[in-house]
């Protein structure tokens, strides 16, 4: 059954581009791949927070690393997706890899507050940083380069990367989750105290899993450059950090597509209220206090009736 | 561990540990140790500062001073999942399982713990048979083998008490500290921990605490008293039944007490 849906979804998801061109709605094209992004975005968001339990309220900290990486490489004349991207993913693992080291090492309000506080701290990094645009940001004169006879100036061929880079995302999320690694690091979220007395070191995994989540949260950032083909320390605010956990609780902590559907949700909101009200927050407020109270699971555990969770939660 | 004259030394020597929560010491001068095979049982009132010891000696609490030494090591410092792979594990008094996972997941997850390198990203677990093997072979010891696809939250207390020290046996412990394993269990329950607890001595040492008399004095083979942080006496059962301080400090309130309510 969610086997259907998820190809009936992909299935929907290569034939918009070529049903977009000729109905004239190109401008979507552009706006799904946006979404897709940020579903890329939220998804390893929820790695570490859905299944591992670790509430980074940091996260747009990566997404904002790894959109200036490409953005400055290209400055210095490196726009080849081959070398940029990667780089963004390297970089953003090793700022991941800073940022989890020290906040790891705390626990519960003190995590959040810490997460919060490194990427607040980039971000005025980065507003600081005028030899890089500073506030005002920087312009990419184009999208990185792919070759292959491919130009990703083309928003259908970008949009086919992006989807590309999602499905590859969510298929290595599955592969990780039912491997061994996974395995461990949702009993972390259960119960860590335990984890380590029958013999795991769960600061190891716990890292691990926060690095392996910056640099896929690093090469969405290359994307969203990419996409917007501008830069600015704005990626990195905790606005953008909140967004993601809004989505991932909208869509479902610790379920595979729990970034989808929330980044889908929230963005499309968004997209269908902003021209009408300067308050689209407020409405996208009221969503998730409905999803909270009706679907505490998110709108994933909705189709969700095998796995039942009992009490407890994130320890 | 092959050689003859090693057998004797003790698995685990505890050598004046101290522990104060500010003005309270719980954990007074305590010295004691455990041989191989043995039975080392613990008792003493609530309050004696049994837990605050397993949790030094399990590495959850840092000791203010003295030593541990485990196998002829000193693992006073070492981290606590460290002294897991060395082979000393600990249950807790308070039940601490995975109540999300299934009870055979439970005993798995342990079972992985000692059984190679868990930065496996690719293999999906269902398919390593051996793990899932071992995990129902450690749950028919403990008990539980009708219950190994049960949510663990929807375990009734004693089941749940016995999936406790599965996960501890799961992990192929040299050396178990049993924090009141029968607790709260009713004596049907507690009459099914005995023959597990005794089966196991044959390849691990065991440092039992437990209220149940009856327990302890048809498992120990030796007993050490604790009152206030003091190992006040230690001995064989008959000893400790003779003696007088431990009448005095303990168990003559527990041996009446254990005609009328629970201890
Ligand atoms: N973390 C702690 N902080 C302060 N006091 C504690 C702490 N843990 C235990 N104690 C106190 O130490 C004493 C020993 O407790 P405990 O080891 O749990 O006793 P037992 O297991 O023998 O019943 C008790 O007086 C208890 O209140
Ligand atoms: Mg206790």
């Amino acid at each position: 059954m969610q086997r259907a849906l998820t190809l009936a979804a992909l299935a929907l998801a290569i034939a918009f581009p070529m049903a977009a061109v000729p109905l004239d709605l190109d401008f979507y094209i552009g706006f799904a791949s946006r979404v897709m992004i940020y579903a890329i975005a939220a998804t390893s968001l929820n790695l570490i927070l859905g299944y591992g339990g670790m509430v980074s309220f940091g996260h747009a900290a990566f997404f904002g690393t790894g959109a200036y990486v490409v953005a400055i490489a290209m400055t210095h004349g490196i726009d080849s997706l081959w070398v940029s991207w990667p780089l963004a993913m390297l970089v953003s693992g090793i700022v991941a890899l800073g940022i989890g080291a020290i906040s790891l090492r705390t626990r519960g309000v003190y995590f959040i507050m810490i997460t919060l506080a490194f990427a607040q701290m980039m971000f005025f990094v980065f507003i600081g940083l005028k030899a890089y645009g500073g506030e005002e940001g920087l312009n990419m004169p184009h999208r990185s380069v792919i070759g292959l006879g491919l130009n990703l100036k083309n928003d259908a061929t970008f949009y086919y990367v992006v989807l590309t880079v999602l499905v590859a995302t969510l298929y290595l999320l599955r592969r990780l989750i039912d491997a061994r690694f996974g395995r461990v690091v949702e009993a972390i979220r259960e119960n860590e105290a335990r984890m380590e007395t029958i013999g795991f070191s769960t600061y190891r995994y716990k890292l691990t899993c926060f690095v392996i989540a910056g640099m896929v949260c690093g090469l969405a950032g290359a994307l969203i450059a990419n996409q917007t083909r501008y830069v600015n320390p704005n990626l990195m605010h905790w606005i953008v950090s909140g967004d993601m956990m809004i989505m991932i609780i909208l869509g479902g902590l610790g379920y595979r597509f729990g970034g989808v559907l929330g980044a889908i949700v929230m963005l499309v909101l968004d997209e269908a209220i902003s021209p009408y009200t300067t308050y689209s927050k407020i409405v996208i407020g009221f969503v998730l206090l409905a999803v909270v109270l009706f679907a505490p699971r998110g709108l994933a555990g909705l189709f969700d009736r095998k796995r039942v969770r009992a009490g407890g939660g994130h320890g | 561990m092959n050689s003859a004259t090693r057998m004797t030394e003790p698995v685990l020597e505890v050598r004046a540990l101290c522990k104060r929560f500010g003005g309270l010491v719980a954990t007074d001068q305590v010295s004691l140790d455990v041989r191989p095979g043995e039975v080392h049982a613990l008792i003493g009132p609530n309050g004696a500062g049994k837990t605050t010891l397993v949790h030094q000696l399990s590495g959850t609490l840092p000791p203010d001073s003295g030593s541990i030494l485990f196998r002829g090591d000193d693992v006073t410092h070492l981290a606590a999942n460290a002294r897991v792979l060395r082979g000393l594990v600990r249950s807790y008094q308070i039940t601490s399982i995975f109540r999300q996972h299934s009870v055979l997941d439970n005993v798995a997850l342990a079972v992985q713990a000692r059984s190679g390198s868990s930065f496996r990203f690719w293999r999906p677990v269902r398919d390593e048979s051996a793990l899932f093997d071992e995990a129902r072979a450690v749950l028919a010891r403990v008990g539980l083998a009708d219950r190994a696809d049960v949510l663990a939250a929807n375990l009734a207390h004693g089941e749940q008490r016995q999936l406790e020290v599965g996960l501890a046996v799961a992990t192929r412990p040299a050396m178990l500290l049993l924090d009141e394993p029968m607790a709260g269990m009713g004596p049907e329950e507690s009459e099914r921990l005995i023959p597990l607890i005794d089966g196991l001595r044959k390849d691990v040492s065991i440092l039992l605490i437990e209220h149940d008399m009856d327990a302890v004095f048809r498992l120990a083979d030796r007993i050490s008293v604790l009152v206030s942080g003091r190992v006040i006496a230690t001995g064989t059962p008959d000893d400790i039944r003779a003696n007088a301080d431990v009448k005095r400090a303990y168990l003559g309130d527990e041996l009446e007490a254990a005609s009328g309510g629970e201890a």
